[in-house]
């Protein structure tokens, strides 16, 4: 997986989550939080989808790694790779 | 035996939200329900061919579609349902009534600001250092001491009409503490009646429960109807096993009750040690429906959705010492939400007042029905003075009635003295002494349809998914 499959990913995630989010243009390097209603109970449901679709696991001390979708994909894609 | 994840007791708003969220993201649950109609204390029948709705008079917490951070779209996400499925249409506008004054609002808060200048000039200032109060106080937190609302108030507000008719409304839909609550719940109540507003979906009620029961299935989620628990086998401190009221018995790792504080304590086998008596609450209420053949617009009823009344010089919100308190309550008027073209087929009124639990639950079969009949006919009166004139003649117009006693409640819900908003004490952030058993729903502590579905994806969240 390439890291913009990855972001992709994520970004699929939050569309299902948070439908009335407008994501054409989210902006990779910035935080999620600014550019988009997301609150604690959203990121909990990405690391909860990520597990249930990916069977990838977050630890809750790592949550902070999800903080951006480019630190999603620095931090995801090698879980990714890692699974295959 | 049949063994669970997580067992949730009570198919009510609560605890349908909280399966949803458990079978979603992939857990075995199982909600037990002991009475054959789903929604608990928010539910509908059927009665001579006509729909009639309990609880739900309007769902508070309206906010547009994409509203940021608002408790309606947080919990809609939550449960992967849309704004379009749950089709809400907006209140016309309601008042507060009492002796002499109005107060009107709406979705708007610019109309009850207005109004509040109108009706009480001098506590204007008073006012907006209430409402900055109450903006700036944190109410995501679980668990903030215990404040009355009443002192708080009291250091903006000076003239006790006012601080009444503020309160009225706050309480009628969601106080389990008589005549003062405490000042974070009161933030809740005050947000979601005040701030944002009151919407209904055209189908009432029914149309909530389809869409969360719909949903909770293609989850995956399990639902067994008519299968009340007897109770909780506790062993080492923890529930160990359900006792069905059919004596099968069931496992569950983890178990949510939204049957109440008092009520789930009862179940467990062995005495529940607390540092604070845990009472059945004392505040119930009875209901009247009538129908009319014709819109209530067409009698001059048209303009007001929900209507708060108190005929006294102070608002009185404590135990009926009549069967009835015909002192205050609340009228709803179904019709009088924007559907647009769509209109209920037929007039509703619906009017609530306090009541008192002994005095029904103690009538013989015939004087209950006698005491019915003659108690909604005074209710009537008690809501019609309040009301548009109009050329009505009740007992000719009224072409279909209903009415519940704090004993129907009791007698569906299973709440101890038929008590909606369930005990004085709460349990906020939902733990008990015995380590696996959880609370959501009422005595949580949120409260009105998005705070109940809150309750359960909140605690679902914090002690079953983490």
């Amino acid at each position: 997986m390439t890291k913009d499959e990855c972001k992709q990913v994520v970004l699929d995630i939050i569309a299902e989550i948070a439908p009335d989010e407008e994501l054409s243009d989210v902006k990779p390097e910035v935080a999620l939080r600014e550019q988009l209603d997301l609150d604690s109970m959203d990121f909990l449901d990405i690391v909860m989808e990520l597990r249930k679709k990916h069977g990838i696991e977050v630890p809750e001390g790592e949550y902070g790694n999800l903080v951006s979708l480019d630190s999603c994909a620095e931090y995801l894609t090698p879980k990714f790779n890692a699974l295959v | 035996m049949e063994k669970y994840d997580v067992a949730i007791i009570g198919a009510g708003m609560s605890g349908i939200a909280a399966g949803i969220r458990l079978a979603h993201f992939g857990k075995k649950v199982c909600i037990f329900e002991r009475h054959y109609a789903p929604g608990g204390l928010n539910s509908f029948y059927f009665k001579e061919g006509r729909k009639y709705d309990v609880g739900l008079h309007a769902m508070t917490n309206f906010v547009k579609p994409g509203v940021k951070r608002a408790p309606l779209n947080r919990i809609l996400r939550q449960l992967r349902i849309s704004r379009e499925e749950l089709n809400l249409s907006e209140q016309l506008g309601s008042r507060v009534a009492f002796p002499g004054r109005d107060l009107r609002f709406n979705n708007d808060f610019g109309l009850l600001e207005s109004e509040v200048e109108r009706e009480f000039r001098n506590e204007m200032d008073g006012f907006r250092k209430l409402v900055e109060t109450i903006q700036t106080f944190d109410d995501t937190e679980f668990n903030y001491p215990y404040q009355s609302a009443r002192e708080v108030v009291r250091r903006c507000i000076t003239d006790v009409v006012l601080e009444d008719m503020i309160f009225c409304p706050l309480m009628y839909y969601g106080s389990s503490t008589e005549d003062d609550m405490d000042f974070g719940q009161f933030v809740v109540m005050f947000k979601s009646i005040f701030f944002e507003g009151f919407a209904r979906p055209q189908e009432g009620i029914r149309n909530i429960i389809k869409l969360l029961l719909q949903r909770y299935k293609e989850a995956g989620g399990i639902r067994r109807m008519k299968t009340g628990v007897a109770s909780f086998k506790i062993e080492k401190g923890r529930v160990d096993r359900l006792i069905l009221d059919s004596g099968e018995e069931v496992q569950a790792d983890i178990v949510l009750s939204s049957v109440g504080l008092p009520e789930t304590y009862s179940l467990c086998s062995e005495k529940i040690e607390s540092e604070t008596d845990i009472k059945a609450g004392r505040l119930s209420f009875t209901e009247t429906i009538s129908m009319f053949k014709d819109q209530p617009s067409s009698f001059n009823w048209g303009d007001d959705t929900i209507v708060f009344f108190n005929n006294r010089d102070r608002f009185a919100y404590r135990e009926a010492r009549d069967p009835v308190d015909l002192t205050s309550g609340v009228i709803c008027i179904p019709n009088n939400f924007d559907y647009g073209e769509a209109n209920l087929p037929e007039g509703i009124v619906r009017v609530t007042c306090l009541a008192n639990y002994e005095t029904w639950k103690m009538y013989t079969e015939e004087e209950y029905n006698s005491e019915k009949e003659n108690w909604r006919s005074r209710i009537w009166n008690a809501a019609k003075a309040f009301m548009p004139t109009n050329s009505l003649d009740y007992s000719k117009d009224c072409i279909a009635h209903d009415m519940f006693t704090p004993k129907t409640v009791e007698h569906f819900t299973w709440k101890q003295r038929g008590a909606i908003y369930g005990a004085p004490r709460k349990t906020k952030d939902g733990t008990t002494p015995v380590s696996n058993l959880f609370i959501c729903g009422t005595d949580q502590g949120f409260l009105g349809i998005v705070g109940s579905m809150l309750s359960g994806i909140a605690m679902a969240n914090t002690h079953a998914l983490r």
